[in-house]
């Protein structure tokens, strides 16, 4: 008999109907969105709890005491829990922080933790498949504290390069990474990674932006010690995102932004910040959003987050071997070459035509994916490219998304032949 | 739905297959200004040799884009050599016009002199867009505007820092 357990499977085209905005016919006919690792579509679901909030239990959290205001409050606590269980967070109540999105996240943990432990002769270490937001925000911290920024390169397919890891680590005190590229779709090996920084003595900070929505997330297990992601990318509305960090080191941190919310005391001669989690969310918070996250986590584990990962392996081989005997040589998809080692994530180039054009032939067809350097310009000129055109898949998409791809692709070639 | 026909006209893929004053000049004397279009990562660099009676006497185009910026960079070079700083600006205000951007005066100060502003209304009049009316349809695909008039941004740039330097 046999002990592997088979991975439940899901009906995508029961998912599909789900989804109000996938119900749309476009100009192009039929929409085939293709855009999910910019921003997934919601469900209903996760729009009726938003709804529902607004039409029932709307008031300002963690101040009221009357009737709803307490109903809010302990909404929210409890998509705070949720939400750490989602991610195998140890102490959720404490742990998980609600932000705008992973950009103010990584932000939070650059001017937060950064400011407060860099210096001069210290290093940061980042890898090339980086996105802007865990880019920028180290350099803006670099050209106030004057620490040294290091980069793990690639391998020709986009995968990273560990060759003189330990050399790249001596002397550093933060890893961040990318645990999935919104441009390759790499997978990077996050444990592996986080056990060999550690070992050197640096931390490890995670965008987890691509990874956290199509595959299930244990922290215990990767190790890191700060984790970021967005809320709108996980079938969430836009506005909300997550820190995760461990309690030591947030009990350790400055606030990041002061305001109301987030002091025990206010006096005329300065401030005593509150407790975590309250210490890191000045303002009020997202609160409908927060409960609209609860309730997309809720629809994705219903789905079972190791069926999503089955879909999107199964869904990006069939489009890597499809395009790839339509095409041949004309179409580069950039990246790992097998459907395992990354998310489902296409960065196309196909031969004499412009991103932004192929982009534009597609949008003919309701094809929808995104042209552009996907805010990883570094990647970008790795990859010797200015641009690429990304599709990218979800819950929601199927092989008919894919044919419809293809079919989109090879009449822009034949538009663009000379 | 606007078609492909209305965005590509044959002339625009003529001029992206065939771009016009592709390269480099000397700089100095040329001006060499980079122009990025932060959203798609489109690069262009302008070359520009302006001589004393600020007549565009060269210009160079250089860069990676798509075929409605690589276009619109090469209809642009052919256009605006030979001509006058004030002609090159009454063509660029024509062109954003069409673009659907409308600017009264592109000069960063905001008064013109009389006989300035005479000279600009005479150039104004002047204008013949000619092969550049092909990028008309570019205006029903709002998101690409900015790779129509990315070279053009660029140019009058190029053509600040000439005048800054002479």
């Amino acid at each position: 008999m046999s002990t592997v357990q088979a991975t439940r499977t899901f009906d995508v085209a029961k998912v599909k109907a789900d989804f109000p905005l996938l119900q749309r016919v476009l100009e192009g006919g039929p929409i085939h969105y293709l855009d999910s690792a910019a921003s997934s579509q919601k469900p209903q679901v996760v729009i009726d709890a938003m709804t529902t909030y607004y039409e029932t239990i709307n008031a300002n959290v963690h101040r009221g005491v009357y009737e709803i205001a307490e109903a809010a409050t302990n909404a929210l606590e409890a998509s705070r829990i949720r939400l750490g269980q989602f991610i195998g967070a140890p102490s959720p109540e404490t742990e998980v922080l609600f932000s705008k999105n992973a950009t103010e996240s990584l932000n939070l943990v650059a001017r937060s933790w950064g400011g407060s432990n860099l210096g001069p002769g210290d290093v940061v270490l980042l890898t090339q498949l980086e996105h802007h937001a865990n880019i920028v925000p180290w350099f803006q911290l670099q050209a106030e504290k004057g620490f040294e920024i290091r980069w793990i390169p690639l391998t020709a397919d986009a995968q990273l390069d560990l060759t003189n890891l330990d050399v790249l680590l001596d002397g550093v005190k933060i890893l961040a990474l990318t645990a999935m590229s919104n441009v390759t779709g790499t997978l990077t090996p996050v444990a592996e990674l986080t056990a060999r920084a550690h070992a050197a003595g640096a931390l490890v900070c995670l965008d987890a932006c691509q990874s956290v929505p199509h595959q299930a997330t244990d922290l215990v297990a990767l190790g890191v010690d700060f984790a970021a992601f967005s809320g709108h990318k996980m079938l969430g509305p836009t506005g909300v995102g997550v820190l995760w960090g461990r309690e030591a080191l947030l009990e350790a941190m400055p606030p990041f932004l002061g305001g109301g919310g987030m002091i025990l005391n206010v006096t005329l001669d300065g401030f005593v910040p509150a407790d975590l989690p309250a210490k890191f969310e000045a303002g009020t918070p997202p609160v409908a959003e927060i409960i609209g996250l609860h309730a997309a986590v809720d629809y994705l584990d219903a789905l079972g987050m190791d069926a999503i990962r089955e879909h999107e392996i199964s869904l990006t081989a069939y489009a890597l071997h499809a395009l790839t005997e339509r095409f041949g040589e004309q179409l580069t998809i950039h990246g790992p070459a097998g459907a395992h080692s990354r998310g489902g994530v296409l960065s196309l180039a196909m031969e004499g035509i412009h991103p932004h054009d192929l982009s534009q032939v597609l949008d003919q067809h309701a094809v929808c994916v995104r042209p552009g350097h996907h805010c990883a310009k570094p990647l970008m000129k790795v990859l010797g490219v200015g641009a690429t055109a990304r599709a990218s898949f979800y819950i929601y998409n199927d092989t008919d998304d894919v044919d419809a791809l293809a079919d989109a692709l090879a009449e822009a070639a034949d538009f663009f032949s000379f | 739905m606007p078609g492909l026909e209305d965005l590509y006209r044959e002339i625009i893929l003529d001029h992206y297959r065939s771009p016009r004053n592709r390269g480099e000049l000397a700089s100095p004397p040329a001006t060499r200004t980079e122009g990025f279009n932060p959203l798609c990562g489109d690069e262009i660099v302008v070359y520009l040799d302006i001589d004393d009676t600020n007549t565009v006497t060269d210009i160079r185009i250089g860069g990676t884009g798509c075929s409605i910026s690589q276009s619109s960079a090469s209809m642009m070079s052919a256009a605006v050599r030979d001509k006058t700083i004030v002609e090159v600006k009454a063509l660029t205000r024509a062109f954003k016009g069409m673009m659907s951007l409308h600017e009264s005066s592109l000069d960063t100060e905001a008064e013109l002199d009389a006989e300035a502003a005479e000279a600009e209304a005479q150039a104004d009049a002047g204008v013949k867009l000619g092969d550049l009316e092909a990028l008309r349809g570019v205006v029903k695909f709002p998101v690409r505007i900015k790779c129509a008039t990315l070279a053009w941004n660029t140019l009058l740039q190029g053509i600040e820092e000439a005048t800054e330097a002479s």
